[in-house]
C-alpha cells in the first residue's frame, strides 16, 4: 500500500512537471491557433536568463519577476516579428517556421551558456515533507517541498489562466480573436495584438514551467527536451484546446507511467515510455479530441 | 498545355541522364551523399503522399523508416537474406503496417493526428531496445555493405548509387501515375472537402488508410536502402529528429509535389553540412535561420515558387484556366 | 630541328627532376612537411552534446602543441564534425574525413553507436582509428580490427571490479541496480552480472532501468528501496547520479551504494547531491578527480589549470570530461611524436600499439598506459576509492583487468 502512494505521489510530481509545460503549449493554440514547438525551449532560454540574472547577483525573487517581464517581451516580439509574416500560410509553414525557431534557441544557449549543466536554485527548502497517514512509523511517505510548490504554483497559474479567459475582458477580446479573427475586427478588437498578447503570456507560462523544473533536472540547453514531448502527450490526452485538461492529463501520464513501471513487472520501466504513449493513442481512440476537447463542429 | 507536358518529360530525362553519369564524375564520397539524398526523396514522397496529397498531418514517418530499416537488417544479419529481396520486402511490410495505422488514424483528425503519429516516433527507440533479441538491442546491428552483382565493374558506391537512383525512378514514376490519375484525384478531394467527396461517391475512410499505407510503404523501402546504405542500424539513428527531419524536407520542398521531394531532400542532406561550415559554434542556429528564411520566401516550398515562377512567365500565353490558376495547395504540381 | 631537340631535353631534364623529387612526404596521406592532418568527430549537438567539449579541449591541447613547436616540426590540423551523435551522420562526417579531408588518423571519436557504425570502414579503408572515446568492450580486437584502438576503462572491467567486491564484502546481499537503457549502461549492467557469477541470480532482486529523455528517476528509487536491496548498483549520468543520490537519502534508503564512474564527480554530482548524503559512496577510479582537493598542489593539476586558463578560458575547471579529453590529447601527441619523420598510417598504428608504462599527468599515481599487438586497451587499471565526506580515499589494491585475464 505504502509503496502505491508513495508512486502516486512521485508521480503526481513528476505529472507536474509535464503540466507546467502543457499549460503553455495550450495556452498559445488557444490564443493563436498554432502549436508552438519551440515553447520548450523558450522557456529553457528564459530559465538561462534567470540564471545569468541570479549568477550576477541579483535576488531570487527579483530575477524571477525580471524574467518574467523579459519572457512576455520576447512573446510578444516574436509574433509581431517572426510569426506575422507568415500568419495567413499554411498551417505546416508556420509548424516550420518554430521548429526553426526551436534550433535557433537551443544553438544559441549552448553557444552562450555552454552545454555543461548548472545547478539551479529553488525557492522552497529542501527539506522533505513526511507524512505518515496512518500507515505507522518507517513507513512514511516522502515528498519534497520543491515538488509540492511546484505543483502548488503550477495549479495558481492554471487558475490564473482560467480567471483571465473566463472573466476578463481582455480574455474574452483574445478568445474572440484566435476563434473568428473577421468578426472580431469588425466589433474593433485589434486582432493582431491579441495574438501577440498570446505569445506573450505563452512565454510567461513557459519561463516559469522552466524556472520550477530546472532546479530538478538541473539547467542545460536540453532541459526542456525531453518533458517537451511529454507535455505534448499530455496535452494531447487532455485535450489540446482545455488548458485544465492539459494539467490533469501531465499528472495522468506521471502516475500511470510510475503504476505501470511499477507493478505490470514484464514491462517494467524498458517500456515506460511506451506505455505512456500507447495508453495516449488508446484515449485518443475512444476520444478523438482527448478526454477534455470538445468536438470540432464545422458547417458544410 | 502539351508543350509543358513535353517539355516536363524532357527535363526528367535529361536530369536522368545527367544522374546515370555522375557516377563517373563524383567521388565516392559525394555518390554516397547522392545516395542518401535520394533514399530522402522516396520518404519524403512518401509523407508528401498522405500529408500534402491527402490533408493526413503525419509526425511519425520516422517509424515506418526504422520498421524498414531494421526489417531489412534482420533479414540480412539473421537469416542471411540477400539485401536485394529485403527492400521489396520491408515495402511490403510497411505497407501492411501503414494501413492498420490508417485505420484508427480515421478516427483523428488534423492536431491529433499529428500528436498521435508524433508519439508513435517518440516510442520507436524503446521498443527497439526492448527486442533486443531481433534488433541487437541499443548496440544496434553492423551490416555488410553489398558490392555491385555479375561482376560489374562498379565500386560499392556507385553500386548502390545505380541502386537507389532505380529505385527512385521506378517509384517516383508511380508515384506519378497515382497521383495524377484517379486516386490522386480523389486523395485530393478527401482532403479538401471529404464530404463533398463521399457524397459523390467516394469511399473516403478506404483510401485514407490505403494511401497511409502506400506512404508507409515508400518510407519503409527508403530505410530498407538506408540499413545497406549506412550499413549499420541502431535505435539512436530513428529518433523523433528523424520524423521532424522528414517533415521539414517535405514542407520545404513541397508538400503536394513529386519534384518537391526532391527538393526536400536536398535541403535536408546538405543545409545543416554548410550551416556547419558557416559556424562552428552555433550550426544549428544557421540551420534554423534558414528554415525561417525558406519559409518567408517560399511559403509553398521550392516546387510551389517554382510552379509560381512558371506561371508569372508564362501567363501571357497561357490559356484562361492558367490565369485565372490560384497558387494553392489545392493543385498538384509535377 | 635544334629547337626540338632544346625541348625534348627540357622535357627529359624536367622529368628526371620530378622523378628525383623524394616522393616521401608527398604519397603519405594527411601529411606533409609542415602539417599533420587529424580527424575527430564529436557530438557538438544533441542529445548527447555536453560531451562536445572533450572535443574541444582536444583542439585547444593541439593548438599549446603548435604553439610549442608542434610535433618534430610538423603542425597538427585538428579538423572535428559534428555528428550530433547519429550514427548515420559519423558515417558522413567519417567519410567527408578520410575521403575528402585526406586526414592521417581518426582520433577520439565519441560514442558506442556512432564508433560501430564506423567501425568496419575504418579496418577496410586501413586508416587509424585511434582511442576511441566509449568504454565498449568490443574496441580491443586487434586480430580482427587491426585499426581500432580503445583508451579508457571499460564499462564491463569497472563492472566486474565493483562485482568482486560485493562478493567479497557483502556475499549475501541483495542487490539492486539502476541502468540507463542504452548501450553504456547495458554494458556496465554485464560485466557486474558477469562478475557476480552464478550468484547473479539470487543476488540481483531488482532492475531498473531509465530513458535519458526522462525528467526524473524518482520512481525507480522508490521501488528499488522497496524491494529490500542492501546493496546498490547506480549506473547513472550525473544529472541522474544527482537525483539518484539525494533520493536514497531522502527516503531513508542506505545501501552500499556503488557508483560508476561516469559520475564520480565531486563538484557536479556528489556537490549537489549533498556531501554527507554522499557518504560511503564507492567508485572506481582511474583519472584524478579535478573536483577532489587533495589534488590541489599535484603538478599534473596544476598544469592542466594553466593550460585551461591559456587555452581554453570558457572550459570548466570543475568539469572530468575537460581533464579527460587533456589526458588524451597528451596521448596522441606522444604517440605522433614516437612516429618520427614517418608519419604513415601504419607507421601511427605501429606506435599506437607499442606504448610502455607512459604515465599522463591526470592520470592517478601507478596507473599507467600499456600497448602492445595483442592488447589494445591502453588503460586496464582502476583504483577502488570511498567518499568520505569530504574526499574520494582510495582503498584496496590496483584494479588489473589485464592481469586478471
Amino acid at each position: 500500500m505504502e509503496i502505491f502512494v508513495q508512486q502516486v505521489v512521485s508521480g503526481l510530481a513528476t505529472g507536474g512537471i509535464y503540466a507546467s509545460l502543457a499549460l503553455a503549449l495550450v495556452m498559445i493554440y488557444r490564443a493563436t491557433d498554432v502549436v508552438n514547438f519551440a515553447q520548450g525551449e523558450m522557456a529553457m532560454f528564459a530559465t538561462y536568463i534567470c540564471w545569468s540574472m541570479l549568477d550576477a547577483g541579483l535576488p531570487y525573487w527579483v530575477a524571477f519577476v525580471g524574467t518574467l517581464a523579459i519572457a512576455f517581451v520576447g512573446g510578444v516580439t516574436l509574433q509581431r516579428v517572426i510569426i506575422r509574416p507568415v500568419e495567413q500560410a499554411p498551417i505546416l509553414t508556420i509548424v516550420i517556421v518554430t521548429l526553426g525557431l526551436l534550433v535557433i534557441f537551443n544553438s544559441l544557449a549552448g553557444w552562450i551558456w555552454t552545454y555543461v549543466q548548472k545547478p539551479f536554485p529553488s525557492p522552497f527548502p529542501s527539506r522533505p515533507f513526511k507524512a505518515s497517514l496512518g500507515l505507522g512509523e518507517g513507513h512514511e511517505i516522502i515528498f519534497g517541498a520543491h515538488e509540492l510548490g511546484q505543483i502548488g504554483i503550477t495549479l495558481l497559474v492554471l487558475l490564473a489562466v482560467y480567471l483571465f479567459f473566463r472573466f476578463t475582458p481582455l480574455g474574452l477580446a483574445m478568445r474572440a480573436a484566435a476563434h473568428n479573427p473577421v468578426s472580431s475586427r469588425l466589433v474593433g478588437i485589434r486582432v493582431g495584438w491579441m495574438l501577440a498578447l498570446g505569445w506573450g503570456l505563452a512565454a510567461v507560462v513557459g519561463a516559469v514551467a522552466g524556472m520550477l523544473v530546472a532546479p530538478i533536472l538541473t539547467l542545460e540547453p536540453n532541459l526542456m527536451g525531453g518533458v517537451q514531448l511529454y507535455a505534448f502527450a499530455a496535452a494531447t490526452l487532455g485535450g489540446f484546446a482545455s488548458p485544465g485538461g492539459a494539467v490533469l492529463g501531465g499528472f495522468i501520464v506521471g502516475v500511470v507511467e510510475n503504476l505501470v513501471g511499477t507493478y505490470v513487472s514484464f514491462i517494467g520501466t524498458e517500456l515506460k515510455l511506451t506505455v505512456a504513449l500507447g495508453m495516449i493513442i488508446v484515449v485518443l481512440l475512444v476520444r478523438p479530441t482527448g478526454l477534455f476537447g470538445s468536438s470540432v463542429v464545422k458547417r458544410v | 498545355m502539351r508543350r509543358a507536358r513535353l517539355a516536363r518529360d524532357a527535363a526528367i530525362l535529361v536530369l536522368l541522364a545527367a544522374a546515370c553519369a555522375l557516377p563517373f564524375l563524383l567521388s565516392n564520397f559525394r555518390l554516397f551523399q547522392f545516395t542518401q539524398v535520394y533514399i530522402y526523396a522516396i520518404a519524403i514522397l512518401g509523407l508528401n503522399m498522405l500529408t500534402g496529397y491527402n490533408g493526413q498531418f503525419s509526425l511519425g514517418h520516422g517509424a515506418f523508416y526504422a520498421v524498414g530499416a531494421y526489417v531489412s537488417a534482420i533479414m540480412m544479419d539473421r537469416w542471411g537474406i540477400p539485401y536485394g529481396w529485403t527492400i521489396p520486402v520491408a515495402g511490403v511490410l510497411c505497407l501492411v503496417v501503414g494501413f492498420l495505422f490508417g485505420l484508427p488514424a480515421l478516427r483523428l483528425q488534423g492536431l491529433y493526428l499529428a500528436l498521435a503519429t508524433f508519439s508513435l516516433a517518440l516510442a520507436v527507440p524503446q521498443i527497439l531496445k526492448y527486442f533486443e533479441h531481433w534488433t541487437g538491442g541499443s548496440q544496434g546491428l553492423v551490416l555488410s555493405k553489398p558490392s555491385a552483382p555479375f561482376g560489374l565493374p562498379l565500386n560499392s558506391d556507385q553500386w548502390l548509387y545505380f541502386l537507389t537512383l532505380a529505385v527512385l525512378a521506378v517509384l517516383f514514376w508511380a508515384g506519378a501515375n497515382l497521383l495524377r490519375g484517379r486516386v490522386g484525384r480523389a486523395i485530393v478531394a478527401i482532403r479538401d472537402n471529404h464530404i463533398a467527396a463521399e457524397a459523390m461517391g467516394i469511399n473516403s475512410a478506404r483510401y485514407k488508410s490505403l494511401v497511409f499505407g502506400v506512404s508507409a510503404a515508400y518510407t519503409g523501402v527508403a530505410g530498407a536502402l538506408s540499413a545497406s546504405v549506412i550499413a549499420y542500424v541502431a535505435p539512436d539513428s530513428f529518433n523523433v529528429f528523424l520524423s521532424i527531419t522528414l517533415l521539414i524536407g517535405s514542407v520545404i520542398g513541397g508538400l503536394a509535389s513529386i519534384s518537391g521531394a526532391l527538393f526536400g531532400a536536398f535541403f535536408i542532406q546538405f543545409v545543416p553540412n554548410w550551416a556547419q561550415d558557416i559556424s562552428k559554434a552555433a550550426p544549428w542556429a544557421i540551420f534554423g535561420v534558414f528554415l525561417i528564411g525558406f519559409m518567408y520566401v517560399m511559403p509553398f516550398g521550392i516546387a510551389g515558387a517554382i510552379r509560381l515562377l512558371w506561371i508569372r512567365v508564362t501567363r501571357a500565353r497561357v490559356s484562361p484556366e492558367g490565369r485565372n490558376a490560384v497558387p494553392s495547395q489545392a493543385h498538384t504540381t509535377t | 630541328m635544334t629547337r626540338t631537340r632544346n625541348l625534348l631535353a627540357m622535357l627529359l631534364a624536367l622529368g628526371v627532376t620530378a622523378l628525383a623529387t623524394p616522393a616521401g612526404a608527398q604519397t603519405v596521406v594527411g601529411v606533409t612537411a609542415t602539417e599533420v592532418k587529424i580527424g575527430n568527430t564529436n557530438p557538438y549537438s544533441g542529445p548527447a552534446s555536453a560531451y562536445g567539449t572533450i572535443g574541444k579541449v582536444i583542439g585547444a591541447y593541439f593548438k599549446k602543441v603548435n604553439d610549442e613547436g608542434g610535433i618534430n616540426g610538423r603542425k597538427i590540423t585538428y579538423i572535428t564534425y559534428d555528428d550530433g551523435y547519429a550514427p548515420p551522420k559519423t558515417v558522413e562526417m567519417v567519410r567527408r574525413l578520410v575521403e575528402q579531408d585526406q586526414v592521417a588518423a581518426l582520433f577520439q571519436t565519441l560514442g558506442t553507436p556512432p564508433n560501430s557504425a564506423i567501425h568496419r570502414y575504418m579496418n577496410q579503408q586501413k586508416v587509424p582509428h585511434l582511442f576511441v572515446a566509449t568504454g565498449a568492450t568490443k574496441w580491443n580486437d586487434p586480430k580482427n580490427h587491426p585499426w581500432t584502438m580503445g583508451f579508457q576503462p571499460n564499462y564491463q572491467t569497472e563492472g566486474r571490479v565493483y562485482a568482486a567486491h560485493v562478493l567479497k564484502n557483502t556475499p549475501n546481499a541483495k542487490v539492486g541496480i539502476l541502468y540507463q537503457n542504452d548501450d553504456y549502461g547495458k554494458d556496465y549492467l554485464k560485466g557486474f552480472e558477469d562478475g557476480l557469477g552464478e550468484a547473479a541470480k539470487k543476488m540481483i532482486v531488482l532492475k531498473q532501468s531509465y530513458e535519458v529523455t526522462d525528467p526524473t528517476i524518482d520512481s525507480q528509487i522508490v521501488n528499488l528501496k522497496n524491494s529490500g536491496a542492501t546493496v546498490f548498483f547506480n549506473i547513472t549520468i550525473p544529472k541522474f547520479a544527482v537525483q539518484a543520490i539525494k533520493k536514497a537519502n531522502d527516503i531513508g534508503w542506505k545501501p552500499v551504494h556503488y557508483l560508476n564512474n561516469v559520475s564520480s564527480s565531486l563538484g557536479n554530482v556528489l556537490k549537489p547531491a549533498g556531501l554527507e548524503a554522499s557518504r560511503g559512496l564507492i567508485t572506481a577510479l582511474y583519472m584524478k578527480e579535478v573536483t577532489d582537493p587533495q589534488w590541489r598542489n599535484d603538478k599534473g593539476f596544476t598544469d592542466w589549470v594553466a593550460f585551461m586558463k591559456k587555452y581554453y578560458p570558457e572550459g570548466a575547471l570543475d568539469l572530468q570530461e575537460n581533464a579527460y579529453g587533456y589526458n588524451v590529447a597528451i596521448l596522441m601527441a606522444h604517440t605522433l611524436r614516437q612516429c618520427g619523420n614517418d608519419l604513415s598510417r601504419e607507421n601511427i598504428m605501429r606506435q599506437a600499439a607499442g606504448i610502455k608504462d607512459l604515465e599522463l599527468p591526470l592520470l592517478l599515481p601507478g596507473i599507467k598506459i600499456n600497448t602492445s599487438a595483442t592488447d589494445f586497451a591502453p588503460i586496464e587499471q582502476e583504483q577502488l576509492a570511498r567518499f568520505n565526506g569530504e574526499k574520494w580515499e582510495t582503498f584496496g589494491e590496483l584494479f588489473d583487468a589485464f592481469r586478471k585475464q
